[in-house]
This record gives structure tokens, C-alpha cells and sequence, in this order.
């Protein structure tokens, strides 16, 4: 299962206006890992996210998802094998009811529209949103709207499952579905997140990213314990371990 | 003109989204019967009034097939009226030409006229605003799309209703945020209003830019594809056909007229 | 200016729906061979930002009034002409279906007037070529005034040619045009500066957002423009004119109500001919309403059938059709179970 891989050697990247975002980024993580991706505002984690499926392309190094190099003209491959859930789903909840939302990749790969609704149905059912089929996606609140979303990345049975913020703007209880549905998926998971509780629950590893550098990687409890790292890099210690590991 | 009343395009939406045998109707039967009746009621000669009654049938039926309350399209109505009113009242003050009615009365003939612009006002616009409500804007672009619509024309259709209510959310929380700062509640100057807006555009293009992204996550090519599940069955066939008919008699014949003759037994 | 169905008539509304059709379909296979996918959501955020953009007002020195963005020049400038029609004609569609604000059928009227003129006219041949490379010189501030000022005459003397040979409105052609021209002079001017402000501030903030406008800064296409805007102009007055030989003369008489009625007599035949051809309807379809009446009637005006309607059968025969047309609907609305 070696195209289950994520890899990123030494990469750079500057955008047009001349920020400098990643300054030699290396990682490699393996098949059915869960691995969350922390750091401040502005540390360049959406960023290297957008790496990982070839929406931006390195202006250094390489990102490699199993045997491939991620380039322009793999990019349409890799994004079968890589799903990207977006930190805002009225970004990537564009159709008009849920069910042509969900559709729309396994459309774009060639399905047949029967195939395509099918596949549609079960992504939704995965997530329990069955009931949502036939809504516009607007109607739904933040936390249908981020499951409606994963389904939609899921229609396409990806092998690695990558999420921007995806606890962002949830309530308690949608919060808590959502780490349930994640804990419960065997994808390769790499989730970029500020909700540090979120990833002691559901990440296994953690890469700490500040100024566009890893500057810490490891077990999440090693990682997020050490109180001096995290306040250098503008993030605090979880309660939950605080709890488990009373100093 | 039209303000961006997120909430108009909301209570619509909500609407389409009823369940009923009207909103049942595949769109494509829905849309070629509403531009028919559009046609039909546009070809009378100016001055006529009773004879464009029976059309009233086709908005009352479908509106109310639907469940679509009354008192909604009477308020869509008046707030769109004003630019039929003001240019249909120059025709009483110049058309003066005396039209008998019955009882002895005379009238300017351009009241007449008025009247008239004002029934088909009436008549079109609630049978548009019906053929919306009963139908839903991805099932009706999904269906004229078929009717010969062009994709490129049909998919903005449906993004620019997706994001009226993502770009209207962000220009209240703007406004909103403005009028917290201001003190007298004017509208800001020039230079003001130039960034606001300005902020506001480039927002909307970093969004685009997103969504684009998120297209090309999931294989997006150029080609937006559809499910489209609509089926056209006999039941759209019969209302097609029954509507069509319908329009057809009472454009040839002055029902009404033939009605009130039989009513008061002028007819022989 | 949005027109509404009740005042076209449908040889009016179905030469112009033919017309906005074909420029559209034209315009949709342009935007796809440009292969610029990223247009397909920039096209429907753009839309919505046009929607949204009508909620924030400015102050207009000195009136106590205040204006916002119309979207046509500024659309145009951001995406080019082809998929700014596209914008445009959306925009419009959504009003229509939603608010009401413009009829179905007069939809290719609307798209028309108020896409086509900034889009293929105000766009390309007066704000391209006179803007200059700076969008905050007050060059490129007259450029967008003048733009959206000629794009909104060329589209407000439409909507009055529309209405005149629509023949619904007594409105003659003269007054209207004098009762629109200077409304639109005023609406111009507001829209040229609101879109010359945001499109100032979007250049200084991200000049990459602007395209830039094609180096040549040569007057040649702004005269073309010009030349366009008078012979559309012209080309209609002189209509209205020979068939009034008296031109404004007449239409200050229609308006004292003394000359003979017949706005836009020649025009409305030739429409009723074409209408004919098309088969709207044949024999019902436009009643010339204008036709001098041939018995010899008292009274200057010669009248058309508006008898038939004005009967006391008529009457009651309108309002039983009414009254039944109540009754279905009450009888067809679905009854809601308890849920």
C-alpha cells in the first residue's frame, strides 16, 4: 500500500506577493496514520495543505504521494487518491442540493449518473446526513454543513484524508459528532487544526509548524506536553493532558 | 433598484422546497406552460380588460396547487409595481378618448389602457413569481437547461443564487459594523464607500478563488455535470397540453364575454 | 430601468429575447474557449457581489441622497466583455424570477439594455481606451463617468424605443426620451463614480485583480464609440422622425393631446407585418391599435374595438370567470396534514 504515502522533502514556497510561507517543510507520514498539523496564524499550514493535492505546487522540493511526485500533471491522479475537506464549507458546498454537491466528484471521475447519486447516498449515509439529500446546502448548519462536505471528499473513496480547521465554527455537539466520525474513518488522516483537544483524541502524531519550518514532530502527548514549545509557538498544553498527566 | 434582500430569495427558496403536487410537475412542463401564458397575455390589444379574467386561472392554480400563500405574491406585487404604475398612468392623462360603460358611464379610454397594464402586470408577474416558487432554482436551470439553455448560462445561474446569500451575509456584517462606528447614521463618503466595497470585492475573489480549488479537489474539468433526476412523465404531458389549450381558447374567444351571455341570456 | 411584461408587446419582447439569446449563446462559447476554468466561480461570486454591493449606499455630496454600484462597467472591467454579459444577464434573471423587478418576457429587453451597452459599447470603446494604465488618475475617473453615463443612455433610449413600439404606453416617443434622458444623466454619473472608486481602491490593493487595459491609449475606439452611441441614436429618432415629419414638434403636440394619435404608427406596422410572419398569434396577436378606425366616427380620435370588453355581458362574464377562478384555487390548495 505504498500510495498511501505522504511525503514532503524539503519544500518551499513564496507567494506572488513575495511572502514566504514554507522555507524547507520535510514530513513523511504513513499509511492510516493520523497525523495533525499545528502551529499559529499564519505558520503556513493551509498552505502546506494545498501542497498535499497539487493546489499549489512547491517552488522547491517535492511532495510525493506514494510514488508520485505531485506536478501539474499528476495533480488530476493525485486528487483521486488525496480528499481535501476545505476550512470553509460554503467554499466547497457549491451545487445546489446536497446530493448534486456530493455527486459532483464521482460525476467529474466519470460515473454515470445512477453510479454517481448511489455513491452520493452511501457518502452521505457514511455521515449520516441522508435525511439532508434533497437540501440546499445553505440551509444546514455548520456542523451538517462540515459532515455534507466530508461526504462529498469520501464520494470519492480517497486513500488519504486531508482537513483544514475542520472543528471551526462547530457547536459542542457537533463538535463531538464530528471527532466520532473521524475516529471511526481508517483513512490516512492529516488534519491542520487549532483545537488541540480534537487532536489528542483523534491524531496519533503531531507536526508543530511556525514561520513556514516544522519545528517539532512527534507522538501527540510528547509533543503537546511540552509546555515551554507550545507557548514559543503561540499554542497551550490541552486540559485533557494536564488531567492525565498531572505534573 | 432591487435591493439584495437575502431573505426574499430565502423565503422563495423555502418554498420551492414544499412538497406538492405543483412543485411535483417536472420544470420543463412548468416553464413552457408560464411562457405561454406570458405570450398569450402580452398579445391582447391594449385596451383589453375582461377578456384576460380567465387567465387568472392558470397563476391561482399553480399557486395554489403548490401551497404558496396568497398573501406572499400580493406583497411581491405591490413592492414591484411602482415602474408599471408610473408609466401606465401617462395613458389616462393622454389617451382621453371617452369609452362607453355599461350603465352610461364614459370613462377616458386611456383608463382603460391603465387597467389593462395593470391586470397584465398582475397576470405575468405572479404566474413568474409562481413558476419560481412551485419549481426551485436548481430543478428550474437544471430544466431549462434542457429546453436548450446554455450550460455556461445555467451553472451562473446557480452559483450566483449559491453565493447571493455568502456575499450578502458578508456585505450586513459590513454595513452593520459601519453603522456601529457611525454616528448619525448617514450613508458613508465616497472614499469610505470605495474601500468598504472594495474590501468587499476582493473578499469575494479570494472566495471564488477557493471554490475553485475545491472544484479542482474534486476532478473538476471546465464541465459542471448534473445529476438530473427529473423524469417527464404523463401527468406533465396532460398539464402542458391542458394549459396550452386553455390559453389558446381564451385568447380566440372572449370567454368571460361568452359567460355573461349566458348569464343574462343575451344569447340566442 | 427594468421593463416590465406589461408594457412590451410580444413581437417587441421576442425580437429582443432573440437577440440577448444569441449574444449570450455567443458569449458562453467565447468563455469556454478561453479554457479559463476559474471563471466559472468567479463569474457566480462576481454575480452575487453585485447583489450584495447594491446594499452599501455612499452620500452624494451636496443632495442628501445616496447612490451604489450599478455592476455593468465594473463587471466588465474585472472579467471582460463575454463573461461580464454572462454576469449581467444572471443578475437580471434572479431579479426577475425572485424579485419581480423586470418581467420574464422582457427579460431580452432588460439583458439587452443594460448588458449589451456596458459590456460591448461603454466598456471597450470609451473606458478601455481612455482609462490609461492608472486607475486612480482622474483620467481613469472621467473614463468610468463617461462610460457609465453613455452606457446608461444607450440603454435608457432603448427601454424607451422598446415601450414606444411596444405601443402599450401613450408615453410618445419624445417626452419619454426627455423624461429619461436626464434621470439616466444623473444615475451615470453616480454609477461612473462608485465603479471608478472601488475599482481605484482594488488596483491600489491588488493590482493583479485589474486586468490591465491594452496598451494603446489611442482616442480611435472612444470616437468609434461615440460614433456608435449617435448612430443608434440618430438612426432612431429619424425613424420616429420620418414618420413624423414634424419630429419633436409632434411629440410636444401628443403631449398638449391636440395632433392626431399614432405615436410610433410606421414602426408598429412593420412590427405587426414581422409579427405576422413569426405567427405570434396571427390573427390576434397585435391588433393595430393606432389603425384610423374607416367609418366616420364623431370625435377627432378615431377609436379601435374596445367595445367588445365594455359590455354589461362582459362585465358579469369577467367576474364569474373570476369568481370560479377563486373557487379552483381555493378548492386546489393541498390540505396540510398535522405533522
Amino acid at each position: 500500500m505504498s500510495h498511501h504515502i505522504v511525503e514532503a522533502r524539503d519544500v518551499h514556497y513564496t507567494y506572488p506577493g513575495g511572502h514566504e510561507a514554507l522555507r524547507g517543510v520535510s514530513f513523511r507520514i504513513t499509511h492510516g496514520e493520523a497525523v495533525a498539523v499545528v502551529g499559529p496564524n499564519g505558520a503556513g499550514k493551509s498552505t502546506l495543505l494545498q501542497h498535499l493535492n497539487g493546489t499549489l505546487l512547491p517552488a522547491r522540493g517535492e511532495v510525493r504521494i506514494g510514488d508520485d511526485p505531485v506536478t501539474r500533471d499528476t495533480a488530476p491522479r493525485i486528487r483521486r487518491a488525496v480528499g481535501m475537506v476545505f476550512q470553509d464549507p460554503d467554499d466547497q458546498l457549491f451545487m445546489p442540493t446536497v446530493l448534486e454537491d456530493v455527486a459532483f466528484g464521482p460525476l467529474n471521475h466519470g460515473l454515470a449518473p445512477e453510479a454517481a447519486a448511489e455513491r452520493a447516498r452511501a457518502a452521505l449515509e457514511r455521515v449520516g446526513m441522508s435525511h439532508a439529500a434533497d437540501q440546499p446546502p445553505y440551509r444546514l448548519s455548520a456542523g451538517e454543513k462540515r459532515a455534507v462536505s466530508i461526504a462529498g471528499v469520501l464520494a470519492l473513496s480517497p486513500d488519504v484524508l486531508v482537513m483544514d480547521e475542520p472543528s471551526s465554527n462547530l457547536d459542542p455537539r457537533g463538535r463531538r459528532r464530528l471527532m466520532e466520525l473521524l475516529k471511526s474513518f481508517e483513512h490516512t488522516k492529516i488534519i491542520a487544526t487549532h483545537d488541540l483537544e480534537l487532536v489528542v483524541e483523534v491524531c496519533s502524531r503531531v507536526i508543530l509548524l511556525d514561520g513556514g519550518l516544522v519545528k517539532a514532530e512527534g507522538p501527540v502527548v510528547q509533543v503537546l506536553n511540552d509546555e515551554p514549545l507550545m507557548l514559543a509557538h503561540g499554542l497551550e498544553r490541552p486540559h485533557s493532558l494536564r488531567h492525565r498527566h498531572p505534573h | 433598484m432591487a435591493m439584495a434582500h437575502g431573505g426574499t430569495v430565502q423565503r422563495m427558496d423555502e418554498l420551492a422546497a414544499l412538497e406538492s403536487p405543483a412543485h411535483r410537475l417536472d420544470a420543463r412542463a412548468k416553464a413552457v406552460v408560464t411562457f405561454a401564458f406570458l405570450v398569450a397575455v402580452m398579445s391582447f390589444p391594449r385596451h383589453e380588460v375582461v377578456a384576460l379574467a380567465p387567465y387568472v386561472l392558470y397563476p391561482v392554480a399553480l399557486l395554489s396547487l403548490g401551497g404558496i400563500p396568497a398573501r406572499w405574491i400580493l406583497k411581491k406585487l405591490l413592492v414591484a409595481a411602482p415602474f408599471a404604475l408610473f408609466i401606465g398612468l401617462f395613458n389616462p392623462l393622454l389617451d382621453r378618448q371617452p369609452v362607453a360603460l355599461p350603465g352610461g358611464l364614459f370613462v377616458a379610454a386611456g383608463w382603460l389602457s391603465f387597467a389593462s397594464i395593470l391586470a397584465r402586470f398582475a397576470l405575468t408577474v405572479s404566474a413568474a413569481l409562481a413558476l419560481v416558487a412551485c419549481t426551485g432554482m436548481d430543478r428550474l436551470c437544471a430544466g431549462l437547461e434542457r429546453l436548450g439553455l446554455p450550460r455556461a448560462f445555467a451553472v451562473q445561474l446557480l452559483f450566483l443564487h449559491r453565493y447571493l446569500f455568502v456575499i450578502s451575509d458578508e456585505a450586513r456584517r459590513m454595513r452593520y459594523g459601519l453603522a456601529l462606528r457611525t454616528a448619525d447614521g448617514r450613508a458613508p463618503s465616497l472614499r469610505v464607500y470605495g474601500s468598504l466595497l472594495g474590501h468587499l470585492l476582493l473578499r469575494s475573489m479570494d472566495r471564488a478563488q477557493r471554490i475553485y480549488g475545491a472544484m479542482l479537489a474534486r476532478g473538476f474539468d471546465g464541465e459542471i455535470r448534473i445529476l438530473g433526476t427529473a423524469r417527464w412523465t404523463a401527468r406533465d404531458a396532460l398539464f402542458t397540453t391542458g394549459w396550452l389549450a386553455f390559453f389558446a381558447a381564451a385568447r380566440f374567444w372572449n370567454l368571460p364575454e361568452f359567460a355573461g351571455r349566458l348569464l343574462t341570456g343575451e344569447l340566442r | 430601468m427594468h421593463m416590465a411584461d406589461a408594457l412590451i408587446s410580444p413581437a417587441v419582447g421576442g425580437t429582443m429575447w432573440a437577440a440577448s439569446a444569441g449574444l449570450l449563446a455567443w458569449c458562453a462559447r467565447k468563455i469556454r474557449q478561453t479554457l479559463d476554468h476559474r471563471l466559472v466561480p468567479m463569474m457566480g461570486v462576481l454575480g452575487a457581489f453585485i447583489f450584495a454591493s447594491q446594499m452599501i449606499n455612499f452620500s452624494i455630496p451636496g443632495t442628501g441622497s445616496s447612490g451604489h454600484l450599478g455592476g455593468g462597467l465594473i463587471l466588465a472591467i474585472l472579467l471582460g466583455p463575454h463573461a461580464a454579459f454572462l454576469v449581467i444577464a444572471s443578475v437580471l434573471t434572479v431579479q426577475a424570477l425572485f424579485f419581480a423587478d423586470g418581467g420574464l418576457l422582457a427579460l431580452g429587453c432588460n439583458i439587452w439594455n443594460l448588458g449589451f451597452y456596458p459590456a460591448f459599447i461603454a466598456f471597450p470603446f470609451i473606458y478601455k481606451p481612455l482609462a490609461g494604465a492608472n486607475r486612480a488618475t482622474p483620467r481613469a475617473w472621467a473614463a468610468a463617468i463617461l462610460a457609465a453615463v453613455i452606457g446608461l443612455q444607450l440603454g435608457a433610449f432603448s427601454v424607451v424605443l422598446e415601450t414606444t413600439a411596444s405601443g402599450i404606453s401613450e408615453l410618445p416617443f419624445g417626452s419619454f426620451v426627455l423624461l429619461m434622458s436626464p434621470v439616466h444623466l444623473a444615475i451615470g454619473i453616480v454609477e461612473g463614480l462608485a465603479t471608478a472608486t472601488v475599482v481605484a481602491f482594488v488596483a491600489r490593493a491588488r493590482p493583479e485583480a485589474v486586468p490591465s487595459p491594452a496598451g494603446s491609449a489611442s482616442l480611435k475606439p472612444a470616437l468609434i464609440g461615440l460614433g456608435i452611441a449617435a448612430l443608434i441614436v440618430g438612426g432612431a429618432v429619424s425613424w420616429f422622425a420620418s414618420a413624423h415629419p414634424d419630429g419633436l414638434e409632434w411629440s410636444i403636440a401628443k403631449v398638449s393631446g391636440r395632433e392626431e394619435v399614432g405615436g410610433g404608427a410606421a414602426l408598429h406596422e412593420k412590427l405587426a407585418r414581422v409579427q405576422e410572419k413569426t405567427a405570434f398569434l396571427p390573427d390576434y396577436g397585435f391588433q393595430p391599435a393606432e389603425e384610423p378606425a374607416a367609418e366616420g366616427e364623431p370625435g377627432p380620435e378615431p377609436w379601435p374595438a374596445v367595445s367588445a370588453g365594455t359590455t354589461v355581458s362582459g362585465v358579469v362574464g369577467g367576474l364569474l370567470v373570476l369568481l370560479v377562478a377563486g373557487a379552483a384555487g381555493l378548492a386546489l390548495r393541498p390540505r396540510r396534514v398535522a405533522s
